[in-house]
């Protein structure tokens, strides 16, 4: 039996997002066309040319305790948040899977800076012996791997991949991995960011790779638009449990949709720049398909990375259509969410998997004037009103930073 | 600073590192066994109280230091 014919399916769904504090009150919010982004209102931002940010709309301090999170790095904090909730949803606690057999994967794109650069300034002020003892943890990459592994009592195996705003894609393939090749029976993947402080914000500026539509904060994120000028940097968490079909019938698990297939390619091209014509995501989105067993004329819908920076949303066009062509619906809901790096991939794979348990497309918001791309134009961007429509199988796609390219299909429960 | 007045410190810093509740936080109790206070934990809590009491607590002694009557005792025979 080949490794992709073994049946994985969607069993839990948590986030804490920009746009609400749980899965349910995010999708509402994005159908209604909600922005998550503002203006950042502190004094240290008045010389940056990029001022916006799509901040949590639940702070994590209304779901996890004090003393708990006072040890937890602001990222770990909302990817156990989000954690929590898949596993509820799951109904994990119950499930009556052996601890051995539970694994975690959950990606970060920065990792703990807030605690680095915190501790950086109790050093600088206070000196070495003020640096709290809790600094390495909070600010390891795999710290919330670990923080999520402990809170669900995971002993399978806890990883963290780390590629970028590919992160949180990187580690639900993972996951599929895990299950396909029996290293464990269930898993709860994911990503995870919180890394809103002026270092970061100032080196993205530094890229110009953020958008400086600082007087329209709302229509500031706009993929595929023609005046579109960068992202919007965005926090919050993601999280999916993953389990084998027949082990999820077996204790009445519900389905929220399938897991079918997953890639990733390089570009090996450029460490930051994405290749023009998107060939390595191309290449990553006809390998998912391949693994899954599907044609491209099989995929309704592409939850798209698309940013809104200038180069990327016009790399992904060119991707999107030389690999799936031309019919497939088209969503950018960072339009909404913004740019939550490691976390985005994962959130919008739980985008791509509502969207095909409610056969609904979301719309894209502020696309008010295509780009003159011609692979722009060529392509079914749903925009105004999310869609209702008939699809089976769906694609979630997720570039970082070092030519990181993942694609996930997902198809009905 | 009274003994009492120690306690009381010792007790707000236990709460506010660890969530001990102040009523809990009684001599004879073991900081790992019964406060659920962990080694890191313990290493903030010796930073606080070095603050709040001006005491230098080395990691020889901290290591000694295993009920809140431990941490008390110390305080009051070191403090400035």
């Amino acid at each position: 039996m080949s490794t992709s014919a073994v049946d994985v399916v969607v069993t839990g769904l948590g986030a804490t997002t920009p746009l609400g504090g749980d899965v349910d009150s995010t999708w509402d919010a994005l159908l209604a066309g909600r922005s998550g982004v503002s203006r950042i209102t502190e004094d240290w931002i008045k010389e940056y040319p990029a001022q916006l940010v799509a901040r949590l709309a639940s702070d994590p301090s209304e779901q996890i305790d004090r003393v708990r999170a006072r040890r937890l790095d602001r990222s770990q904090q909302v990817a156990v948040i989000a954690a929590e909730q898949a596993w509820r949803d799951a109904g994990g606690a119950d499930s009556g899977v052996d601890p051995l057999r539970v694994a975690v994967v959950i990606g970060t794109g920065i990792g703990g800076a807030l605690t680095l650069l915190g501790q950086d300034d109790v050093l600088e002020e206070k000196g070495p012996k003020r640096v709290s003892p809790f600094t390495i943890p909070m600010l390891m990459p795999n710290g919330p791997a670990a923080a999520v592994g402990l809170a669900i009592g995971a002993k399978g195996g806890v990883h963290a991949p780390v590629s970028a705003c590919a992160s949180g894609a990187e580690a639900i393939r993972w996951g599929l991995d895990l299950l396909r090749f029996d290293r464990a029976d269930i898993v709860l993947v994911g990503g995870t960011e919180a890394c809103v402080h002026p270092l970061p914000m100032a080196g993205f500026a530094a890229m110009r790779a953020m958008s400086t539509r600082n007087d329209e904060p709302e229509r500031a994120s706009r993929p595929f638009d023609k005046a579109r000028d960068g992202f919007v940097l965005g926090e919050g968490a993601a999280c999916i449990v993953l389990e084998r079909a027949d082990a999820a019938k077996a204790r009445g698990a519900r389905v929220h949709a399938r897991l079918v297939g997953a890639a990733g390619t390089a570009d090996g091209y450029d460490l930051v720049a994405p290749h023009p014509e998107g060939e390595g995501a191309a290449r990553a989105i006809t390998a998912a398909l391949r693994d899954a067993g599907l044609t491209p004329a099989d995929i309704g819908h592409v939850n798209a990375h698309a940013t809104s920076t200038p180069v990327g949303d016009t790399a992904e066009a060119a991707a999107i259509r030389s690999s799936l062509g031309e019919n497939v619906m088209v969503s950018a809901t960072k339009s909404q969410t913004g740019h939550l790096l490691g976390a985005a991939g994962a959130l919008e794979s739980i985008f791509t998997i509502l969207a095909l348990r409610e056969q609904i497309v979301p719309a894209t918001a502020n696309l008010d004037d295509p780009d003159d791309d011609e692979n722009v134009q060529a392509l079914d961007i749903v925009r105004g009103e999310p869609r209702k429509a008939t699809f089976t199988a769906a694609v979630n796609d997720s570039f970082g930073f070092g030519g990181h390219n993942i694609a996930l299909v997902f198809t009905t429960a | 600073m009274s003994r009492e007045d120690i306690q009381t410190g010792l007790a707000e810093i236990l709460e506010e590192v660890a969530g001990v509740t102040p009523a809990d936080a009684t001599p004879e109790k073991s900081f790992t066994d019964d406060l659920d206070v962990d080694s890191l934990s313990m290493v903030e809590i010796a930073t606080a109280v070095e603050d709040k009491f001006g005491v230098a607590i080395p990691d020889d002694e901290l290591a000694n230091i295993k009920t809140v009557g431990d941490a008390l005792n110390f305080i009051e025979k070191n403090q400035g």
